[in-house]
Protein backbone atom coordinates (compact mmCIF):
# COMPACT_ATOMS: atom_id res chain seq x y z
CA UNK A 1 0.00 0.00 0.00
CA UNK A 2 3.04 2.49 0.77
CA UNK A 3 4.58 1.54 -2.77
CA UNK A 4 1.62 2.28 -4.19
CA UNK A 5 1.20 5.65 -2.85
CA UNK A 6 4.41 6.74 -3.30
CA UNK A 7 4.00 5.60 -7.07
CA UNK A 8 0.89 7.94 -7.23
CA UNK A 9 3.02 10.36 -5.44
CA UNK A 10 5.93 10.61 -7.95
CA UNK A 11 3.27 11.04 -10.77
CA UNK A 12 1.37 13.67 -9.42
CA UNK A 13 4.62 15.38 -8.78
CA UNK A 14 5.79 14.58 -12.21
CA UNK A 15 2.52 15.98 -13.49
CA UNK A 16 2.87 19.61 -10.93
CA UNK A 17 6.82 20.01 -12.18
CA UNK A 18 5.97 19.65 -16.13
CA UNK A 19 2.92 22.15 -15.41
CA UNK A 20 5.17 24.37 -13.56
CA UNK A 21 7.91 24.55 -16.32
CA UNK A 22 5.34 24.42 -19.59
CA UNK A 23 2.80 26.42 -17.66
CA UNK A 24 0.14 24.87 -20.07
CA UNK A 25 -2.98 24.55 -17.99
CA UNK A 26 -3.05 26.45 -15.51
CA UNK A 27 -2.92 29.91 -16.60
CA UNK A 28 -5.34 28.91 -19.14
CA UNK A 29 -7.86 28.19 -16.68
CA UNK A 30 -7.85 30.62 -14.78
CA UNK A 31 -8.35 33.09 -17.30
CA UNK A 32 -10.62 31.08 -19.06
CA UNK A 33 -13.10 31.00 -15.17
CA UNK A 34 -12.16 34.53 -14.51
CA UNK A 35 -13.36 35.76 -17.83
CA UNK A 36 -16.21 33.49 -17.36
CA UNK A 37 -17.05 35.09 -14.53
CA UNK A 38 -16.75 38.85 -16.07
CA UNK A 39 -18.94 37.65 -18.90
CA UNK A 40 -21.95 36.56 -16.61
CA UNK A 41 -21.33 39.91 -14.95
CA UNK A 42 -22.52 41.85 -17.90
CA UNK A 43 -24.54 38.91 -19.32
CA UNK A 44 -26.79 39.27 -16.03
CA UNK A 45 -29.47 41.44 -15.62
CA UNK A 46 -28.80 43.94 -12.59
CA UNK A 47 -31.60 42.77 -11.23
CA UNK A 48 -31.12 39.03 -11.85
CA UNK A 49 -31.10 36.77 -8.50
CA UNK A 50 -28.27 35.17 -6.22
CA UNK A 51 -29.70 31.84 -7.20
CA UNK A 52 -29.39 32.43 -10.89
CA UNK A 53 -25.86 33.79 -10.52
CA UNK A 54 -24.84 31.06 -8.27
CA UNK A 55 -26.29 28.74 -10.67
CA UNK A 56 -23.40 30.06 -13.56
CA UNK A 57 -20.48 30.08 -10.63
CA UNK A 58 -21.28 25.74 -11.02
CA UNK A 59 -21.25 26.02 -15.20
CA UNK A 60 -17.86 28.05 -14.82
CA UNK A 61 -16.42 25.48 -12.63
CA UNK A 62 -17.41 22.57 -14.53
CA UNK A 63 -16.13 24.20 -18.01
CA UNK A 64 -12.68 25.08 -16.21
CA UNK A 65 -12.49 21.93 -14.76
CA UNK A 66 -13.29 20.52 -18.51
CA UNK A 67 -10.62 22.53 -19.50
CA UNK A 68 -7.75 21.06 -17.45
CA UNK A 69 -9.24 17.28 -17.93
CA UNK A 70 -8.92 18.26 -21.95
CA UNK A 71 -4.89 18.66 -21.54
CA UNK A 72 -4.44 16.17 -18.42
CA UNK A 73 -3.21 13.52 -20.72
CA UNK A 74 -1.45 15.72 -24.00
CA UNK A 75 2.34 15.26 -22.58
CA UNK A 76 1.43 11.45 -22.05
CA UNK A 77 -0.10 11.22 -25.94
CA UNK A 78 2.26 13.63 -27.67
CA UNK A 79 5.31 11.54 -26.48
CA UNK A 80 3.92 7.93 -25.91
CA UNK A 81 4.59 8.57 -22.87
CA UNK A 82 1.86 6.04 -21.50
CA UNK A 83 3.58 3.31 -23.02
CA UNK A 84 6.34 3.28 -20.39
CA UNK A 85 4.15 4.40 -17.98
CA UNK A 86 2.09 0.84 -18.74
CA UNK A 87 4.60 -1.31 -19.05
CA UNK A 88 6.07 -0.57 -15.49
CA UNK A 89 5.33 -3.20 -12.62
CA UNK A 90 3.64 -0.90 -10.26
CA UNK A 91 -0.37 -0.76 -10.22
CA UNK A 92 -1.89 1.06 -13.14
CA UNK A 93 -4.55 2.79 -11.28
CA UNK A 94 -1.64 4.69 -9.85
CA UNK A 95 -1.60 6.57 -13.13
CA UNK A 96 -4.98 7.57 -12.37
CA UNK A 97 -4.03 8.74 -8.71
CA UNK A 98 -1.53 10.77 -9.64
CA UNK A 99 -3.37 12.47 -12.57
CA UNK A 100 -6.56 13.10 -10.28
CA UNK A 101 -4.33 14.84 -7.65
CA UNK A 102 -2.53 17.33 -9.96
CA UNK A 103 -6.18 17.95 -11.90
CA UNK A 104 -7.26 18.55 -8.27
CA UNK A 105 -4.40 20.40 -7.62
CA UNK A 106 -4.98 23.03 -10.77
CA UNK A 107 -8.77 23.27 -10.23
CA UNK A 108 -8.07 24.39 -6.28
CA UNK A 109 -5.99 26.98 -7.26
CA UNK A 110 -8.70 28.80 -10.24
CA UNK A 111 -11.24 28.42 -7.43
CA UNK A 112 -9.36 30.34 -4.81
CA UNK A 113 -9.26 32.95 -7.30
CA UNK A 114 -12.79 32.29 -8.73
CA UNK A 115 -14.41 32.29 -5.73
CA UNK A 116 -13.66 35.41 -4.60
CA UNK A 117 -14.21 37.08 -7.97
CA UNK A 118 -17.69 35.94 -7.84
CA UNK A 119 -18.02 36.93 -4.34
CA UNK A 120 -16.66 40.73 -5.86
CA UNK A 121 -18.77 40.53 -8.96
CA UNK A 122 -22.40 38.52 -7.92
CA UNK A 123 -23.01 37.76 -4.08
CA UNK A 124 -21.31 36.23 -1.09
CA UNK A 125 -20.21 32.25 -0.45
CA UNK A 126 -21.24 30.46 1.93
CA UNK A 127 -19.70 27.56 4.13
CA UNK A 128 -22.17 24.64 2.14
CA UNK A 129 -21.33 26.72 -1.53
CA UNK A 130 -17.32 26.26 -0.45
CA UNK A 131 -18.07 22.31 0.78
CA UNK A 132 -20.14 22.00 -2.19
CA UNK A 133 -17.38 22.64 -4.50
CA UNK A 134 -14.92 20.68 -2.45
CA UNK A 135 -17.04 17.68 -2.92
CA UNK A 136 -17.50 18.40 -6.60
CA UNK A 137 -14.37 18.78 -7.31
CA UNK A 138 -13.14 15.06 -6.43
CA UNK A 139 -16.29 13.82 -8.36
CA UNK A 140 -15.15 15.98 -11.58
CA UNK A 141 -11.30 15.07 -11.15
CA UNK A 142 -12.14 11.53 -10.64
CA UNK A 143 -14.31 11.02 -13.00
CA UNK A 144 -12.94 13.44 -15.63
CA UNK A 145 -9.54 11.78 -15.46
CA UNK A 146 -10.84 8.47 -16.49
CA UNK A 147 -12.99 9.99 -19.42
CA UNK A 148 -10.03 12.27 -20.56
CA UNK A 149 -7.70 8.66 -20.77
CA UNK A 150 -10.14 7.10 -22.72
CA UNK A 151 -10.85 10.31 -25.05
CA UNK A 152 -6.94 10.32 -25.18
CA UNK A 153 -6.59 7.15 -27.28
CA UNK A 154 -9.22 8.22 -29.89
CA UNK A 155 -9.04 10.53 -32.94
CA UNK A 156 -11.80 13.30 -31.95
CA UNK A 157 -10.48 13.49 -28.38
CA UNK A 158 -11.30 17.16 -28.02
CA UNK A 159 -14.95 16.74 -28.75
CA UNK A 160 -14.96 13.02 -27.06
CA UNK A 161 -14.33 14.59 -24.23
CA UNK A 162 -16.91 17.00 -23.37
CA UNK A 163 -19.87 14.43 -24.90
CA UNK A 164 -18.36 11.68 -22.04
CA UNK A 165 -18.14 14.07 -19.37
CA UNK A 166 -21.32 16.67 -18.94
CA UNK A 167 -23.74 13.87 -19.11
CA UNK A 168 -22.30 12.53 -15.61
CA UNK A 169 -21.34 15.55 -14.18
CA UNK A 170 -24.93 16.50 -14.25
CA UNK A 171 -25.25 14.84 -10.68
CA UNK A 172 -22.88 16.90 -9.94
CA UNK A 173 -24.20 20.03 -10.76
CA UNK A 174 -27.71 18.99 -9.23
CA UNK A 175 -25.71 18.29 -5.66
CA UNK A 176 -23.62 21.75 -6.53
CA UNK A 177 -26.35 23.93 -7.25
CA UNK A 178 -28.30 22.43 -4.01
CA UNK A 179 -25.74 22.98 -1.46
CA UNK A 180 -25.76 26.69 -2.63
CA UNK A 181 -29.40 27.31 -3.04
CA UNK A 182 -31.11 25.18 -0.74
CA UNK A 183 -32.29 25.66 2.96
CA UNK A 184 -30.92 22.42 3.89
CA UNK A 185 -28.17 21.88 1.74
CA UNK A 186 -26.37 18.83 4.15
CA UNK A 187 -28.43 16.38 1.87
CA UNK A 188 -27.09 17.97 -1.42
CA UNK A 189 -23.60 17.55 0.30
CA UNK A 190 -24.15 13.81 1.37
CA UNK A 191 -25.58 13.31 -2.47
CA UNK A 192 -22.11 14.73 -3.61
CA UNK A 193 -20.31 12.76 -1.35
CA UNK A 194 -22.03 9.59 -2.08
CA UNK A 195 -21.17 10.60 -6.11
CA UNK A 196 -17.95 10.77 -5.00
CA UNK A 197 -17.94 7.66 -2.81
CA UNK A 198 -19.27 5.28 -6.12
CA UNK A 199 -17.81 7.43 -8.99
CA UNK A 200 -14.11 7.13 -7.42
CA UNK A 201 -14.14 3.62 -6.78
CA UNK A 202 -15.79 3.08 -10.01
CA UNK A 203 -13.05 5.27 -11.82
CA UNK A 204 -10.22 3.98 -10.15
CA UNK A 205 -11.19 0.49 -10.98
CA UNK A 206 -11.81 1.45 -14.78
CA UNK A 207 -8.53 2.75 -15.33
CA UNK A 208 -6.89 -0.06 -15.72
CA UNK A 209 -8.98 -1.25 -18.81
CA UNK A 210 -8.93 2.08 -20.54
CA UNK A 211 -5.38 2.20 -20.77
CA UNK A 212 -4.56 -1.10 -21.59
CA UNK A 213 -6.44 -3.18 -24.42
CA UNK B 1 13.26 -22.48 -21.62
CA UNK B 2 11.19 -20.65 -24.44
CA UNK B 3 11.37 -16.83 -23.57
CA UNK B 4 8.38 -16.05 -26.26
CA UNK B 5 5.94 -18.66 -28.16
CA UNK B 6 4.01 -17.19 -30.88
CA UNK B 7 1.45 -19.46 -32.53
CA UNK B 8 -0.32 -17.99 -35.78
CA UNK B 9 -0.27 -14.38 -34.18
CA UNK B 10 -2.00 -11.84 -36.05
CA UNK B 11 -3.44 -8.23 -35.81
CA UNK B 12 -5.58 -6.20 -37.20
CA UNK B 13 -6.79 -2.79 -36.56
CA UNK B 14 -10.88 -2.46 -37.58
CA UNK B 15 -10.55 -3.66 -41.10
CA UNK B 16 -6.54 -3.26 -41.75
CA UNK B 17 -4.26 -6.16 -41.14
CA UNK B 18 -1.28 -4.51 -39.08
CA UNK B 19 -0.04 -8.16 -38.75
CA UNK B 20 0.05 -10.84 -40.83
CA UNK B 21 -0.04 -14.91 -38.96
CA UNK B 22 3.13 -15.54 -37.51
CA UNK B 23 5.02 -18.59 -35.51
CA UNK B 24 7.94 -18.09 -33.86
CA UNK B 25 10.00 -19.28 -30.54
CA UNK B 26 12.02 -17.46 -28.66
CA UNK B 27 14.59 -19.26 -26.34
CA UNK B 28 16.05 -17.74 -22.87
CA UNK B 29 19.58 -15.66 -23.85
CA UNK B 30 18.18 -16.12 -27.61
CA UNK B 31 18.88 -12.93 -29.88
CA UNK B 32 15.57 -12.59 -32.52
CA UNK B 33 16.10 -10.12 -35.43
CA UNK B 34 12.72 -9.56 -37.21
CA UNK B 35 13.30 -7.86 -40.53
CA UNK B 36 10.67 -6.73 -43.24
CA UNK B 37 9.54 -3.86 -45.18
CA UNK B 38 7.31 -0.90 -43.94
CA UNK B 39 3.86 -1.74 -42.98
CA UNK B 40 5.03 -5.58 -42.45
CA UNK B 41 3.98 -5.65 -38.73
CA UNK B 42 7.39 -5.14 -36.73
CA UNK B 43 6.05 -2.47 -34.13
CA UNK B 44 3.03 -4.23 -34.39
CA UNK B 45 4.84 -7.80 -33.25
CA UNK B 46 7.08 -5.99 -30.77
CA UNK B 47 3.91 -3.91 -29.12
CA UNK B 48 2.42 -7.48 -28.35
CA UNK B 49 5.51 -9.27 -27.27
CA UNK B 50 5.75 -6.13 -24.64
CA UNK B 51 1.93 -6.74 -23.95
CA UNK B 52 1.19 -3.56 -24.95
CA UNK B 53 -1.65 -5.08 -28.05
CA UNK B 54 -3.74 -7.94 -27.71
CA UNK B 55 -3.37 -10.48 -30.93
CA UNK B 56 -6.41 -10.57 -33.04
CA UNK B 57 -5.75 -14.27 -33.15
CA UNK B 58 -3.42 -16.86 -32.37
CA UNK B 59 -1.60 -17.87 -29.24
CA UNK B 60 1.55 -15.54 -27.52
CA UNK B 61 3.28 -16.67 -24.76
CA UNK B 62 5.25 -14.20 -23.17
CA UNK B 63 7.39 -15.60 -20.05
CA UNK B 64 8.65 -12.23 -18.72
CA UNK B 65 6.40 -10.55 -15.88
CA UNK B 66 5.64 -6.91 -16.81
CA UNK B 67 8.43 -5.39 -14.97
CA UNK B 68 10.86 -7.71 -16.63
CA UNK B 69 10.45 -6.33 -20.24
CA UNK B 70 12.44 -3.49 -21.70
CA UNK B 71 10.67 -1.41 -24.24
CA UNK B 72 12.77 0.34 -26.84
CA UNK B 73 9.45 2.09 -29.19
CA UNK B 74 9.82 4.37 -31.98
CA UNK B 75 9.41 7.55 -29.35
CA UNK B 76 11.40 7.65 -26.85
CA UNK B 77 8.59 7.63 -23.88
CA UNK B 78 10.29 10.33 -22.00
CA UNK B 79 8.83 14.04 -20.76
CA UNK B 80 10.11 16.77 -22.94
CA UNK B 81 9.81 19.52 -20.37
CA UNK B 82 11.87 16.76 -17.54
CA UNK B 83 15.56 16.64 -17.23
CA UNK B 84 17.09 13.21 -18.60
CA UNK B 85 18.01 12.83 -14.58
CA UNK B 86 13.90 13.26 -13.98
CA UNK B 87 13.09 11.25 -16.74
CA UNK B 88 14.73 8.19 -15.26
CA UNK B 89 14.40 9.03 -11.60
CA UNK B 90 10.62 8.66 -12.48
CA UNK B 91 11.44 5.36 -14.68
CA UNK B 92 13.69 4.32 -11.81
CA UNK B 93 10.82 4.59 -8.98
CA UNK B 94 7.82 2.82 -11.05
CA UNK B 95 10.33 -0.05 -11.91
CA UNK B 96 11.14 0.21 -8.34
CA UNK B 97 15.40 0.14 -9.24
CA UNK B 98 17.49 -0.80 -6.28
CA UNK B 99 20.09 1.82 -5.84
CA UNK B 100 18.26 4.15 -8.70
CA UNK B 101 20.94 6.85 -8.80
CA UNK B 102 24.12 4.79 -8.81
CA UNK B 103 22.35 3.03 -11.73
CA UNK B 104 20.97 6.29 -13.41
CA UNK B 105 24.22 8.06 -13.29
CA UNK B 106 26.41 4.83 -14.45
CA UNK B 107 23.81 4.78 -17.59
CA UNK B 108 24.13 8.35 -18.37
CA UNK B 109 28.21 8.33 -18.51
CA UNK B 110 27.94 5.13 -20.03
CA UNK B 111 25.81 6.41 -23.05
CA UNK B 112 27.51 9.63 -23.09
CA UNK B 113 24.77 12.01 -21.76
CA UNK B 114 26.03 12.73 -18.49
CA UNK B 115 27.12 16.51 -18.99
CA UNK B 116 23.67 17.05 -20.65
CA UNK B 117 21.97 15.10 -17.72
CA UNK B 118 20.04 18.07 -16.33
CA UNK B 119 19.03 20.01 -19.64
CA UNK B 120 15.33 19.26 -20.67
CA UNK B 121 15.08 16.52 -22.92
CA UNK B 122 12.96 18.83 -25.38
CA UNK B 123 16.69 20.36 -26.47
CA UNK B 124 18.19 17.45 -26.75
CA UNK B 125 19.16 16.21 -30.70
CA UNK B 126 16.95 12.91 -32.11
CA UNK B 127 20.14 10.97 -31.59
CA UNK B 128 20.71 11.98 -27.98
CA UNK B 129 16.36 11.03 -27.26
CA UNK B 130 17.31 7.75 -28.84
CA UNK B 131 20.66 7.78 -26.20
CA UNK B 132 18.47 8.33 -23.52
CA UNK B 133 15.53 5.95 -24.63
CA UNK B 134 18.05 2.80 -24.47
CA UNK B 135 19.08 3.85 -21.14
CA UNK B 136 15.39 4.16 -20.16
CA UNK B 137 14.98 1.09 -21.41
CA UNK B 138 18.03 -0.62 -19.66
CA UNK B 139 17.18 0.94 -16.58
CA UNK B 140 15.62 -1.48 -14.33
CA UNK B 141 17.79 -4.11 -16.22
CA UNK B 142 15.07 -6.12 -17.73
CA UNK B 143 14.85 -9.97 -18.79
CA UNK B 144 13.38 -9.60 -22.07
CA UNK B 145 14.46 -6.57 -24.29
CA UNK B 146 12.30 -5.92 -27.08
CA UNK B 147 13.99 -2.63 -29.15
CA UNK B 148 12.36 -1.40 -32.25
CA UNK B 149 15.02 -0.21 -34.57
CA UNK B 150 17.46 0.25 -31.85
CA UNK B 151 20.46 1.73 -34.07
CA UNK B 152 17.27 4.68 -34.92
CA UNK B 153 19.22 8.14 -35.29
CA UNK B 154 22.03 7.20 -33.28
CA UNK B 155 25.53 8.59 -34.90
CA UNK B 156 28.60 6.05 -35.63
CA UNK B 157 29.69 6.62 -31.98
CA UNK B 158 26.24 5.95 -30.25
CA UNK B 159 25.53 3.03 -32.70
CA UNK B 160 28.91 1.62 -31.64
CA UNK B 161 27.41 2.42 -28.06
CA UNK B 162 24.57 0.34 -29.27
CA UNK B 163 26.68 -2.56 -30.06
CA UNK B 164 29.01 -2.70 -26.93
CA UNK B 165 25.97 -2.49 -25.16
CA UNK B 166 24.38 -5.50 -26.81
CA UNK B 167 27.58 -7.81 -27.23
CA UNK B 168 27.77 -7.59 -22.89
CA UNK B 169 24.11 -8.52 -22.68
CA UNK B 170 23.43 -10.92 -25.14
CA UNK B 171 24.77 -13.58 -23.07
CA UNK B 172 22.52 -13.02 -19.99
CA UNK B 173 19.36 -11.79 -21.40
CA UNK B 174 16.92 -12.37 -24.50
CA UNK B 175 16.26 -10.13 -27.15
CA UNK B 176 13.57 -9.46 -29.66
CA UNK B 177 14.57 -6.84 -31.82
CA UNK B 178 13.36 -5.20 -35.18
CA UNK B 179 15.29 -3.38 -37.53
CA UNK B 180 16.11 -2.20 -40.93
CA UNK B 181 19.27 -2.74 -41.02
CA UNK B 182 19.99 -6.94 -39.73
CA UNK B 183 23.57 -6.96 -41.39
CA UNK B 184 24.70 -4.76 -38.10
CA UNK B 185 23.40 -7.32 -36.12
CA UNK B 186 24.25 -10.65 -37.57
CA UNK B 187 26.92 -11.31 -35.17
CA UNK B 188 24.22 -11.22 -32.13
CA UNK B 189 21.62 -12.84 -33.97
CA UNK B 190 19.77 -16.61 -32.83
CA UNK B 191 17.48 -16.25 -35.24
CA UNK B 192 15.78 -13.78 -37.74
CA UNK B 193 12.24 -13.51 -38.49
CA UNK B 194 11.12 -12.17 -41.83
CA UNK B 195 7.92 -10.38 -42.12
CA UNK B 196 5.61 -9.26 -45.11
Amino acid sequence: MRRYFLDAGALARKDLLLELRARDTLPAMLLFIVAVLVVFHFALPTNASAHASLGLLWVAILFTALLGLGRSFVAEREQGVLDGLVLAPSDRSAIWVGKVVATLAFLVVAEAVALPAFALFFTSIDGATIAGVALADIGICAVGTVLAAMAAAGRARELLLPLLFLPLAIPIVVGGVGSSLAASSGKYLAFLALYDAIFVLVAWAAFEYVVTE
Amino acid sequence: MTMIRARGVARSFGDKRALEPVDFDLESRGFLVVTGPNGSGKTTLLRLCAGLLIPTSGELEVDAERGQVGYLAHEPLVYRELTAIENLDLYGRLYRVAERRERIGMLLERFGLWEARSERTGSYSRGMLQRLALCRALLHDPELLILDEPANALDEAGETLLERELDELRRERTFLVASHAPERLDRFATGKLALG
